[in-house]
């Protein structure tokens, strides 16, 4: 027990440490003093007020997009399209803001996050039924919907939702009753001015019910039990197909609650190009947290500083610009990925090889 | 509508589906020995990073594709290492060389150029706008002859069914993997330089914009076959003509933008069933 | 004949893990022979073999050939040295032609291109000298098992090889083409081949080889002429003990029938019949035996009554018609199921145990609580006392599944398919890979679970297993029941003959101890 405990801590604290270190080369490379750019990376992360509060308001997207990960991954699936879902969740969000800005706020606010999460699992349940109807590789169809639903909310953003005369990619604001406060409302030494918004205890609420679906739900259970070992969850009754739709809805509506925090509690309005690529993040935040809550939490609190400090580095050094930290995801999940010759058989993965791609 | 048939259009369809082809024909060459090769995308930024940087330096569009090339077979590497020796999950491990191309090329075009992700424009004398076309269509019968005529494209379909079958007979499962797999990054790599060094002058921040996912989804539709597969680029690069020339028109040009996306689901969902993969497709080979 | 040694195996040991597959053997193969290796499954025939063809390397002790000892560190080596080897699962390429399956690994021509033509040429003389008729450019996947083991075959002569080494070559064949490919041995031992056969079924000893080593628990027995040597005495080398497995056991009281199947079939892929119009009835308090060749349809049949294939005609249980039930239906209805491969159908490996005793009805009560909240207290309790009932061990049931060795997990299987308190249990091969103290309590348990009046199906390959549990025993060989037999009175050779269709040939250990 304490062996795979310690192997559950280990291993990803070996492929932060190697991101880092692969990092630093790079940054050498480009001309600049890693030990000075990690300094500036960190420190502006960790700071009081604004380094802690905009590292848990970058966290919070990536809560909600490793946890979708995350539960994907549980059932053997790799979803790439939180993108795209979190995108339509925005969209929709929007919406109904916009269109039902004259409702009262204890009505408007629910409803506009039931659409985000509605919408998140729509577009993600879509390529569930083409997997378990089709055979069809949900790791493509993703990626092409997430490719799709830019287009989709673009197209509706420009023709029907954008403010007359405004330049910018952007829908109208939304009505005052679908804001949510932000966390400097009633959290002493936190200024307004920090978009940290109740968002961020939604995502917590997210990892201790998606915690209790898994792992002490029946639903979880046959899940789990899918992406274990899909022969042995059908002798046990169990309706594979049914579990691939399941799981990709969940995690869709998972990555739709993004939009939450960023519609309803930062910008107001759904803003063309908002992600900066939550979703795929979220791949590197799930497979450091092994799949599981509590290490998602975890991971994405280190991935939200990286964000801070990547922009605080992007500003402030010479050459480094904040895509290096797309370099340490990257290596991050090779690295988890590779851990896979020590854990022998990757067993979790058994769906991922039965269809073809 | 009635110059949709034309010479432009023919001509469109051939430039655009170059790309596809370079990076579908790389694909085919990986999978077929068996190992799913998700990072296209990531290989074909590479090349076209690579390409457009060294020829700016250089002066010479042909050193800038040698250098493509080198630099696809590098990554292509990693994905190998990963995949092959560490035998770590191929679309994950291919998921991550697509994200280290999205930061990459912006992390060193700051370095070196001060700029967020492009490239300095080329001039006009720098560029290959013809050889990688000519190149693609030329591959098509050239890796029919590899594949069924060489003992390597023995070896490699061999390797790519049945590896056990394979290895028993004295073949080097994991080398031909290797092999493989580092010439669909150099193949992936051509296609990319053709993007930032042929069709367009310079490269900009993610500019294959899908088309490696799309390259894979023409490689299914076509079996894995290379005629079949370049018919399968060639009808994406169609659709996509076709697109760029209803732009303006009354359709939305996001529409417009959405049909290859479109498409390539349509074609992994009605066609997935009946291609037959190469069976050992996706699973790293170790002796019992 | 010639004096010199071909291949000789000295003092060879070799150790899997917790496994002594060779102790310190001694073989010595002579020239133009046919040399049999007999022992039961897990003798470490398989492993001294491959040791000799390269797959494995021994700890300690050298293999020599022609007389000279040998580095044979892979299968190339192996073929230098004009070793082959055809081995019990075909490592053939389904989708490439005879052709290029022959000469994969030693194509002729250049790098740039590939010689079919000579290759062709070559393989049409090979056929020609030793009777292997084939088609090289026929595909793998249109080839029937007996032509495709004529392929095998032929990617060893290609390579020149001057000693065959066969595993358990027969175990796939029909008698007929075991036959064929007797004649064909033959024609190679003129032709100056030696072969050496990996095999437990003693008919065929006797009528082809020259030479026999017995194994036994990884150990070489003896080695003797065929002629001089009976299947009597080969059995009793090769089980040194007396094996007659006995099972204490009442006569069944059997009561009204529970499973009813009439014209049962499965089809496969391709359309044909994996199981070809099935009738059978299993009784209240009975066990009813399936014996045969594995392969015949048992697998496919398990799994169509079990609900995880579907299958066309009618199956009652009780009465009440199941044939359109899924997996979760029957089991509400009390049909249990102990499959035949625990590692893939019956457990999640890297569950715990407590995790894996409610597959199968996790969706209801004990294991449910609250709405769709699992009670984990309940859950925990359960297994603890499936696990202290069944004596799995170690009983800790936070462990991963995993960590149990394969005689604790199956009986952890059984625990919780026995917790159903089914009316039928469906159960195939329960004590493959499972130790021998192991396999007393699962008999004893299979017993006693009959005797409260459940219905048991069982299939097997082992012929005793079903012999000394069945009170009725039916034979199954091409997807059809073809005979019926009394457990307590029919031999061996009788059941062999049903199972085999005919040929005596096929006889397995059972009939040479039994008429011993």
């Amino acid at each position: 027990m304490i062996m795979s405990w310690l192997r559950s801590v280990l291993f990803p604290l070996i492929a932060v440490i190697a991101a880092f270190v692969v990092g630093a080369i790079v940054v050498l490379l480009i001309g600049d003093d890693p030990i000075e750019t990690y300094r500036l990376l960190i420190g502006s992360a960790l700071s009081w007020p604004d380094g802690i509060g905009y590292t848990l308001f970058y966290a919070t997207p990536l809560i909600f997009t490793g946890l979708a990960v995350a539960v994907a991954f549980r059932c053997g699936l790799l979803n790439i399209g939180a993108e795209g879902q979190l995108y339509v969740a925005a969209f929709a969000t929007a919406w109904v803001g916009i269109t039902f800005a004259n409702l009262p706020q204890i009505l408007l606010v629910p409803l506009a996050c039931f659409a985000a999460v509605a919408a998140g699992a729509i577009w993600g349940g879509i390529p569930g039924v083409l997997k378990a109807r089709f055979g069809a590789h949900e790791v493509i169809n993703t990626i092409m919907l997430n490719f799709i639903a830019v287009a989709l909310t673009s197209y509706f953003t420009q023709y029907y939702y954008k403010a007359e005369g405004d330049p910018i990619m952007q829908t109208r604001v939304i009505g005052q009753n679908a804001h949510i406060p932000r966390m400097g409302s009633f959290v002493p030494g936190l200024p307004w001015r920090i978009p940290l918004n109740v968002a961020f205890i939604l995502a917590i609420l997210a990892c201790v019910l998606v915690y209790l679906f898994l792992w002490k739900t029946r639903w979880g259970y046959e899940i789990r039990a899918t992406g274990a070992n899909p022969a042995a969850a059908e002798y046990g009754g169990i309706r594979t197909g049914r579990q691939i739709v399941l799981a990709m809805a969940v995690s869709g509506g998972l990555a739709g609650m993004v939009a939450i925090g960023d519609v309803l509690g930062y910008r107001f309005r759904y803003y063309d190009g908002f992600s900066v690529g939550y979703g795929f993040t979220g791949i590197a935040v799930a497979l450091l947290g092994r799949n599981h809550p509590a290490g998602v939490f975890l991971a994405a609190l280190l991935f939200g500083a990286l964000i801070r400090g990547g922009l605080f580095v992007d500003i402030f050094s010479d050459n480094v610009s904040k895509d290096l930290v797309l370099v340490l995801q990257a290596v991050v999940i090779l690295f988890v990925a590779a851990e896979a010759l020590f854990r022998g058989p990757f067993g979790r993965f058994g769906l991922l090889k039965r269809s073809k791609v | 509508m009635e110059d949709l048939f034309s010479i432009q259009l023919l001509s469109s369809t051939l430039r655009l589906a170059t790309p596809l082809l370079l990076a579908a024909l790389g694909g085919l060459y990986s999978e077929r020995s068996g190992v799913i090769n998700i990072a296209l995308e990531g290989l074909m930024l590479a090349g076209a990073f690579t390409a457009a940087t060294v020829t700016h330096y250089a002066g010479n569009p042909w050193i800038g594709l040698l250098a493509a090339i080198a630099a696809g077979m590098t990554v292509a590497a990693i994905h190998a290492v990963a995949s092959i020796h560490f035998k770590a999950d191929q679309v994950v491990s291919g998921t991550a060389i697509n994200i280290l191309f999205l930061g990459v090329p912006a992390l060193l075009s700051g370095a070196f150029f001060q700029s967020t992700g492009a490239t300095p424009q080329i001039p006009r004398g720098q560029l290959i706008p013809n050889a990688p076309i000519v190149i693609a269509f030329l591959l098509v019968p050239l890796t029919g002859y590899v594949l069924n005529r060489t003992s390597f494209g023995l070896r490699l379909r061999a390797v790519g069914e049945n590896p056990e079958a394979a290895d028993t007979a004295g073949v080097s499962v994991n080398k031909i993997r290797y092999i493989a797999v580092l010439l669909s990054g150099a193949l992936a790599a051509i296609g990319g330089a053709y993007l930032s060094i042929g069709q367009s002058s310079l490269f900009t921040r993610n500019m294959t914009a899908g088309r490696g996912f799309i390259a894979l989804a023409a490689l299914i539709f076509g079996k894995w076959r290379p005629v079949q597969t370049m018919l399968a680029c060639l009808l994406f690069g169609f659709a996509e003509a076709v697109s760029i020339q209803l732009q303006g028109g009354s359709i939305p040009v996001q529409f417009i933008q959405m049909i290859p996306y479109v498409l390539t689901i349509v074609v992994l969902v009605g066609f997935i069933g009946r291609a037959r993969a190469p069976r050992s497709l996706g699973v790293a080979y170790s002796k019992e | 004949m010639d004096k010199r040694i071909m291949l000789e195996l000295r003092n060879v040991t070799k150790r899997f893990a917790r496994v002594l597959a060779n102790d310190a053997i001694n073989i010595t193969i002579a020239p133009g022979t046919i040399h049999a290796i007999v022992g039961e499954n897990g003798a470490g025939k398989s492993t001294a073999m491959r040791i000799a063809y390269g797959f494995y390397t021994q700890d300690t002790g050298e293999v020599l050939v022609d007389g000279s000892p040998r580095s044979i560190r892979n299968p190339a080596d192996a073929i230098a040295l004009g070793i082959g080897m055809v081995h019990q699962h075909f490592m053939l390429v389904d989708t490439m032609t005879v052709s290029e399956n022959i000469v994969l690994g030693a194509e002729p021509g250049s790098i740039m291109a590939l010689d079919m033509a000579s290759a062709r040429e070559r393989i049409r003389e090979l056929s020609a000298s030793f009777g292997l008729a084939i088609d090289p450019d026929a595909r793998i996947e249109e080839l029937s098992v007996g032509q495709q083991q004529r392929v095998e075959l032929l990617k060893a002569l290609y390579r020149k090889a001057r000693l065959l080494i066969l595993d358990e070559p027969t175990a796939v064949l029909t008698p007929q083409e075991t036959e064929g490919l007797f004649a064909i041995l033959r024609t190679m031992r003129e032709q100056g081949k030696t072969v050496v056969i990996i095999t437990h079924k003693l008919g065929e000893v006797l009528s082809i080889s020259d030479e026999v080593t017995v194994m036994r628990d990884g150990r070489v027995i003896g080695t003797m002429e065929t002629a001089k040597t009976s299947a009597a005495e080969l059995a009793r080398l090769m089980v040194g003990r007396d094996v007659l497995l006995s099972v204490d056991k009442t006569d069944a009281k059997a009561g009204a029938a529970v499973l009813a199947i009439r014209n049962l079939v499965v089809q496969r892929a391709d359309g044909s019949h994996s199981v070809d119009g099935v009738n059978l009835e299993v009784r209240a308090g009975e066990i009813v035996g399936i014996a045969g060749v594995e392969g015949n349809g048992q697998t496919e049949l398990m799994e169509a009554l079990a609900g995880l294939t579907p299958a066309s005609g009618a199956v009652t249980l009780n009465g009440q018609d199941i044939v359109s039930a899924d997996a979760r239906r029957r089991r509400e209805l009390g049909i249990a199921h102990i499959p035949e491969d625990r590692h893939r159908r019956g457990l999640l490996l890297d569950f715990d145990l407590s995790e894996n005793s409610i597959l199968g009805v996790h969706h209801r009560k004990p294991a449910v609580g609250v709405g769709p909240f699992l009670d984990g207290k309940a859950i925990r309790k359960r297994a603890r006392t499936i696990v202290a009932d069944f004596d799995v061990r170690p009983d800790d049931v936070d462990l991963p599944a995993r960590a149990l060795s394969g005689g604790n997990q199956q009986k952890l299987v059984i625990g919780r398919e026995f917790d159903l308190q089914p009316k039928l249990l469906l159960v195939a091969q329960p004590t493959r890979g499972v130790d021998i103290g192991a396999i007393e309590f699962i008999h004893r348990r299979l017993v006693s679970l009959r005797d409260s009046g459940c219905a048991i199906l069982l299939v097997s390959s082992e012929l005793e297993e079903v012999t000394a549990l069945a009170d009725r025993l039916v034979v199954i060989r091409e997807g059809k029941i073809v005979g019926e037999a009394d457990p307590r009175t029919a031999s061996a050779a009788e059941i062999g003959l049903m199972m085999t269709g005919g040929q005596s040939a096929g006889a397995s250990l059972s009939a040479a101890e039994r008429s011993a």
